[in-house]
């Protein structure tokens, strides 16, 4: 297939053109996809996630400096939130990474969430594979950071970094809330504000109270991310973290996990889309609602009816 | 997929140049927002090597240059030029700010699709990229 054969050449256009097909849902993303399948796997993939203002952006920035340095190409996948209101978005990572934009080894590229939950836009993971496939041996992605359950990106990230800032008890309350566990490296960002050594300490007991996660002690560090400090120790606890998972064979697991994730996933879009499809072709759909809603039906039976109307 | 999801325009809002107005560049990215569309938007100081790099890995359908500083007549034409030369150019490009009538002819002819000027409403650039975006992904 043409667009496969460029993508692994490395052609730009190529594969930010079948992102686009894979957001937009087209029907011929489905056969590139499966023809690159074959050249993932390869990628380490790292995960930023926090609070919005953070500094997830500039990190990131910072983080492929030094990666750059280190001459491993990389791929950033940014996400931002969709307006619930008008379905647009402004996507305004890059300007914090836009000294890479010339950089033919590295490759970015902003998404909305599009309405989807948990932290990533739905084609995030495909639009990962896309860069891995694409020889990029870093991929970086940058999460939403707008609530507390930003766990989707566990599920697609080796490793998790989890960004916090000083001062703000709430934000460490936040953190405590869900994201503790999915740190396997913690961030206090903007350390050149007062506060950092607390909001350091603090992290540091809740991870010593936190349950045993398999070998791994979650380590704290501090950034300042808009002067490049900290963050040589920051690549280098990232890559501890990535020898500590490839001695133990646990990113093979992570990758076996994110598969089963992702083949779920799909199956269960494809089951309920072909479903839906083949429903509203047989059967009448608004008037089985309308009896739902009349209380003459209940959607349980209603569910039930339909699938053994088509055989399932 | 056999899930299709809905079609969304991607729009790149860019500042060449050493220009430091962005007012009217935030406008118009947050009127096209709220029209709808995805705004990459990549702040101030960009070069047009920059603007070109990021319309290409965005994969956008249109990119609105913003200039208030009087050096559009080297840097729209620049952008174009970059985009033909890396096969981009069905990309849309257009853009506005303080830019005199006697130009606009001008940036016309070198491939720029429309200027819009002080006193432009949202409304006209919301319109203009709605009917002149390329249609199919
Ligand atoms: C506000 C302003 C400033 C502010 C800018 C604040 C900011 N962050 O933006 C400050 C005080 C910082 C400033 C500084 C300067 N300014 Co001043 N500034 C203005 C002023 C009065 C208004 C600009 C503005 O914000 N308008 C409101 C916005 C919403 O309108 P707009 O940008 O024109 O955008 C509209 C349209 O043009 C169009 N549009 C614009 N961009 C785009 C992009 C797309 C894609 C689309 C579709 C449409 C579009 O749509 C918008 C909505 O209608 C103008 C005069 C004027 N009347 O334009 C001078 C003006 C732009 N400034 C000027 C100058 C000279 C300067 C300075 C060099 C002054 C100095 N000697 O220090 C500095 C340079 C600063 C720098 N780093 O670049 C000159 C530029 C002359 C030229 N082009 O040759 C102007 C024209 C004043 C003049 N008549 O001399 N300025
Ligand atoms: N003082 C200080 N400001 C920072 C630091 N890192 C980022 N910032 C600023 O914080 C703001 C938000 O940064 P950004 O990277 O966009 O955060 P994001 O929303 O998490 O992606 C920007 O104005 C940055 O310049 C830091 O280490 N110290
Ligand atoms: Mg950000």
């Amino acid at each position: 297939m043409e667009l496969t054969r460029k993508i692994l050449e490395g052609d730009v256009r190529a594969a930010a053109r079948l992102m686009t097909m894979i957001e937009n849902g087209a029907s011929e993303a489905r056969a590139a996809l499966k023809s690159l399948y074959p050249h993932t796997g390869s990628g380490y993939i790292i995960g930023i996630t926090g609070p919005p203002g953070s500094g997830k952006s500039t990190l990131t920035d910072e983080l492929t400096d030094e990666l750059r340095k280190r001459r491993k190409t990389v791929g950033i996948v940014a996400v931002d939130p969709t307006s619930p209101f008008t379905g647009g978005a402004i996507l305004a990572d890059r300007i914090r990474m836009q000294r890479h934009s010339l950089d033919a080894d590295v490759f970015i590229r902003s998404m909305a969430t599009r309405g989807h939950l948990g932290g990533l836009a739905r084609a995030t993971n495909d639009i990962v594979d896309v860069m891995d496939a694409a020889g990029k041996e870093v991929i970086l992605i940058e999460t939403v950071g707008v609530g507390q359950d930003e766990v989707e990106v566990v599920g697609t990230a080796h490793t998790c970094v989890v960004v916090s800032v000083p001062g703000l008890g709430d934000e460490v309350q936040a953190i405590k809330a869900g994201i503790l566990e999915i740190g396997d490296i913690f961030v206090v960002n903007k350390a050149d504000r007062e506060g950092a050594n607390r909001t350091a300490t603090e992290l540091e007991m809740m991870l010593h109270m936190a349950p045993d996660t398999g070998g791994w002690l979650p380590k704290v560090y501090k950034t300042v991310a808009t002067k490049g400090k900290g963050i040589v120790e920051l690549v280098d606890a990232i890559f501890e973290h990535k020898a500590f998972l490839d001695e133990r064979d646990l990113r093979k697991k992570k990758g076996r996990e994110r598969s089963e994730r992702a083949f779920l996933t799909l199956l269960q879009e494809t089951l309920a889309a072909r479903t839906i499809e083949r429903f509203k072709r047989n059967g009448s759909m608004k008037e089985l609602i309308e009896r739902i809603a009349d209380r003459e039906l209940d959607p349980y039976t209603a569910v039930e009816e339909v699938l053994e109307s088509i055989g399932l | 997929m056999t899930t299709q999801v809905e079609q969304k325009i991607r729009v790149l809002i860019a500042k060449p140049g050493l220009d430091g107005h962005d007012r009217g560049a935030k406008v118009i990215a947050r009127a096209f927002r709220d029209a709808g569309m995805e705004v990459i938007y990549t702040g101030l100081r960009q070069t047009p090597e920059m603007i070109a790099s990021a319309a290409i890995q965005e994969d956008v359908d249109a990119i609105g240059l913003s200039c208030l500083s009087g050096a559009h007549m080297y840097l729209f034409p620049r952008v174009m030029e970059l985009l033909r030369e890396r096969g981009a150019d069905d990309i849309v490009v257009f853009g506005g700010g303080t830019i005199p009538d006697e130009d606009i002819q001008k940036l016309k002819a070198a491939g720029i699709a429309a200027v819009f000027t002080p006193g432009a409403t949202t409304g006209e650039a919301i319109e203009f990229v709605r009917t002149n975006v390329r249609k199919t992904v």
